[in-house]
């Protein structure tokens, strides 16, 4: 018996980024990083990564000189709060905006 | 093998002859022996299932709905007020297209509490978008379950089996229980087109837009109408498929031919009296009453699958009758019977239109006494076409004051 | 007996893999988003998730993206352990170790979901149940739950709610359950391994998360973390583990029993527009509160 004339649609989702879009666009502020003052930049080895952990939305990287995908970050800040050697700085959006 | 059972334990040994996988359940009367019986026979190692002693009907629906969403045929079964504490499950299974099969021995709904017979439950939940089938004595109990896996599995539509608390739940009766190995044969192994695997994972039933969506391969993916839309396309194109299971069925077993309704001395009627459940099997003795002491010649038509109604087949099997007398234990308060508003749509394009009357009968197990029907058909019979105007109010059988 | 302590995971150990997307319906500063990566870290693939309606919902996508890479079952609202329980039967009938996890809110297992969740610990079911308190209805727009604290304000407790916490843990922890834990988003880390001790443990296992809600809270986004923070280390809300019936304090909590004074609870009230309506004189009744409550642990733990 086949179940070729059933469809049997349902709402079965795959996993993919930017379920809401790109999310970069929510920003009002930019995560800056400054790698001198970024604990595994200046080692040159593993260490700290706390930005990468806290990030809700896992958009910065776990690298030697951490990278942050701008196209999702939403610019909650807490990287740069969480940082303990300040290495991130919030700058507001309208700093990048090119004329 | 013949055996004399009660229903209960009739749908017991269904259920263990379709090997269900994960039993939950939640006692009710009068489902409570047919649940007890199943974990019974899990006890005695007659049946190789998980029992999950659930602590409401909510959570049996939900073990089910889990246990099918993760490849696995479960059952469960309920009455009454279980049925409808299940309700927003009930709904949700219909909307996941998960091929449930789920036992409602019918009972009226309180309040006021009654633990006696209508089919007040299962009518309630009649638009929540699963396949009823009613059935009128133990075999069929025993083998429209069995069908039931098969239909709800091959359409994946979750499928109710409605059977008559107390008249059906706690008599005994004769019937065949056929062989595993010719169920095997019958049912095949479960399936359900999404089951959760965390080799290929899917996020199942999450929000739904109004509006298409784009996927992750950039395909045009369904709203939340679609779907719903698909669900009802698709259950009734089961009609079909229910009558290609009854025909298999017929060809292993022996048994079945009439999956969606069955006829009696319908040849020449010219009323037919509808009913489903053992209702319409009391109406056998008041059609040959009428045709023997009245010259009356009267059929009755029980409906076995009531969603998806099927409405073309209702029409050909009433068409041409004077009058039809539309016999039911469930209300659609304020209205009319809600099985009467069903076969009066299905026969609205007649030519001419046949004559359609309502009777309420047995709520809350309410004494159906035969002569009583026998009475009222009669009447029935006699004024059909004589009124000045036909009136659709449903005419109360049985009421005490 | 007691698991012997493992090797405490830290943020340059933490498995480097993500497994849920960028680019999802998160707040701005949600921290069950991070809780959410960092625990999947720890559950690795072979899991399946039950969920009821949440922000969690939200946060895993909407059909037809997940921003998650889990196999994941949607779930009625007062359901979630009635589903995860019939996972778990179907994955033992198909002979899987396959981990189920349960995954609500507080709403969906103070309120809604407790007969489900109750019943499901009485009958033993195998399951890791998560649930993150972010202390209010926040998915339908900050409405009071079971776990609301005193004095907070919502949109449906205006002066503030006039009734205490409910202390699901310790409500998990009547049912003797195999293991019982809590857990703030501020320390992912202690969640992350927390979640790995659970998976080797057969039974239910329940960990309740303290999730700061920057818009729930009225924080500001950057301090969701902090808050979080301010909240364990004021001594407010414990971290422990209760383990065949043991109870110890764990991770940052732990830490606080050789500190001779916490910082005043006051400093985190102080953070959260949600507080505002609170008074002197409560805040000195909680402060006495939390001071009696660590002297009693520091008398039984020291």
């Amino acid at each position: 018996m086949t179940r070729d004339l059933f469809e049997i649609m349902t709402s079965n989702a795959e996993a993919g980024p930017g379920d809401a879009g790109r999310t970069g666009s929510w920003r009002v502020e930019r995560p800056v990083i400054d790698l001198a003052r970024c604990t595994p930049a200046k080692r040159g080895k593993a260490a700290c990564h706390l930005c990468w952990l806290y990030c809700p939305d896992g958009v910065i990287s776990k690298d030697l000189e951490p990278e942050i995908l701008l196209e999702y970050c939403k610019g909650c800040g807490i990287c740069a709060e969480e940082c303990p050697t300040q290495a991130i700085r919030m700058v507001a959006e309208a700093e990048f905006v090119e004329e | 093998m013949n055996t004399i059972e009660s229903g209960n334990v009739a749908a017991a040994m269904a259920v263990k002859l379709a090997r269900a996988e994960v039993i939950a359940a939640y006692p009710i009367t009068p489902q409570t022996p047919l649940t007890e019986k199943l974990s019974e026979m899990i006890d005695r190692g007659e049946l190789d299932a998980e029992y999950v002693a659930v602590e409401s009907e909510h959570s049996a629906l939900a073990v089910c709905i889990g246990a099918a969403s993760a490849g696995v045929r479960p059952f469960t079964a309920t009455s009454a007020n279980g049925l409808l504490y299940m309700s927003e499950q009930v709904h949700w299974a219909a909307g996941a297209r998960l091929p449930l099969v789920m036992c409602v021995v019918n009972r009226g709904v309180g309040a006021p509490w009654t633990v006696w017979n209508d089919h007040q439950d299962a009518i309630s939940q009649r638009d929540a978008g699963w396949i009823q089938l009613f059935v009128k004595d133990h075999q069929e109990i025993m083998d429209t379950t069995l069908k039931a896996f098969r239909l709800a599995e091959e359409v994946s539509i979750p499928v109710m089996v409605c059977y008559d608390g107390y008249y059906l739940s706690h008599t005994y009766m004769p019937f065949d229980a056929p062989e595993q190995e010719r169920v095997d044969r019958f049912l095949p192994p479960f399936h359900y087109a999404h089951t959760l695997d965390p080799s290929h994972p899917e996020n199942l039933n999450s929000v739904t837009m109004p509006d298409t969506r784009t996927d992750v391969h950039g395909e045009t993916a369904p709203s939340y109408m679609d779907i719903r839309h698909n669900l009802h396309r698709e259950m009734v194109q089961a009609i079909d498929r229910l009558e290609a299971i009854d025909a298999a069925f017929r060809e292993l077993f022996g048994r079945g031919g009439h999956p969606l309704m069955e006829p009696w001395r319908c040849d020449d009627a010219e009323f037919v009296i509808v009913a489903m459940g053992t209702l319409a099997n009391q109406f056998r003795d008041v059609v040959e009453r009428l045709r023997e002491q009245d010259g009356i010649r009267a059929g009755v038509l029980a409906i076995h699958l009531y969603r998806p109604f099927p409405n073309d087949r209702v029409q050909a099997a009433l068409a041409g009758v004077r009058g039809v007398l539309v016999y039911e234990k469930a209300l659609s308060y304020g209205n009319q019977g809600p099985l009467y508003g069903d076969v009066r749509s299905a026969l609205y394009d007649c030519e001419p239109r046949p004559a359609v009357e309502n009777f309420i009968v047995g709520l809350g197990g309410a004494g159906i006494r035969t002569g009583e029907l026998y009475r009222t058909a009669r009447q029935a019979c006699l004024e059909i076409g004589r009124q000045e105007t036909p009136d659709d109010a449903p005419h109360w059988v049985g009421l005490g004051v | 007996m007691s698991t012997t302590a493992a090797k405490k995971t830290t943020a340059v150990s933490l498995d480097a893999e993500e497994y849920a997307h960028p680019g999802n319906r998160a707040c701005t500063g949600c921290t069950l988003n991070t809780l959410y990566r960092v625990g999947l870290k720890a559950l690795g693939r072979d899991c399946i998730f039950a969920v009821p309606p949440s922000c969690l919902t939200v946060v895993q996508g909407l059909y037809p993206i997940s921003s998650s890479q889990m196999p994941i079952l949607n779930v009625t609202f007062a359901s979630t352990a009635a589903a995860a329980s019939g996972i778990r039967a179907a994955m033992k009938r198909r002979g899987k170790k396959t981990q189920v996890v349960a995954w609500a809110g507080d709403g969906g297992t103070a309120d809604i979901g407790l007969q489900a969740l109750s019943a499901a610990i009485e009958r033993g079911e195998d399951l890791i149940y998560i649930c993150y308190d972010n202390e209010a209805y926040m998915n339908t727009g900050v409405q009071r739950s079971g776990t609301t604290p005193k004095g907070t304000l919502t949109n449906n407790t205006l002066s503030g709610k006039a009734e205490a916490k409910k202390d699901v843990p310790a409500i998990v922890a009547a049912h003797r359950p195999a293991y019982v834990a809590t857990c703030s988003a501020a320390f992912p880390l202690d969640f992350h391994d927390k979640l790995l001790k659970a998976k080797g443990i057969t039974g239910f296992k329940y960990i309740h998360i303290h999730t700061p809600c920057p818009p729930g809270w009225g924080v500001e986004d950057r301090l969701a973390i902090a808050v979080g923070k301010a909240a364990v280390e004021s001594g407010l809300y414990d971290l422990y583990e209760i383990e065949n019936g043991r109870f110890r304090l764990s991770g940052p909590s732990q830490k606080l029993l050789r500190k001779k004074k916490l910082p005043p609870v006051s400093d985190y009230f102080a953070m959260q527009g949600r507080f505002k309506a609170l008074d002197d004189a409560y805040l000195q009744a909680v402060q006495q509160e939390v001071d009696d409550k660590w002297a009693g642990y520091r008398e039984r733990f020291l």
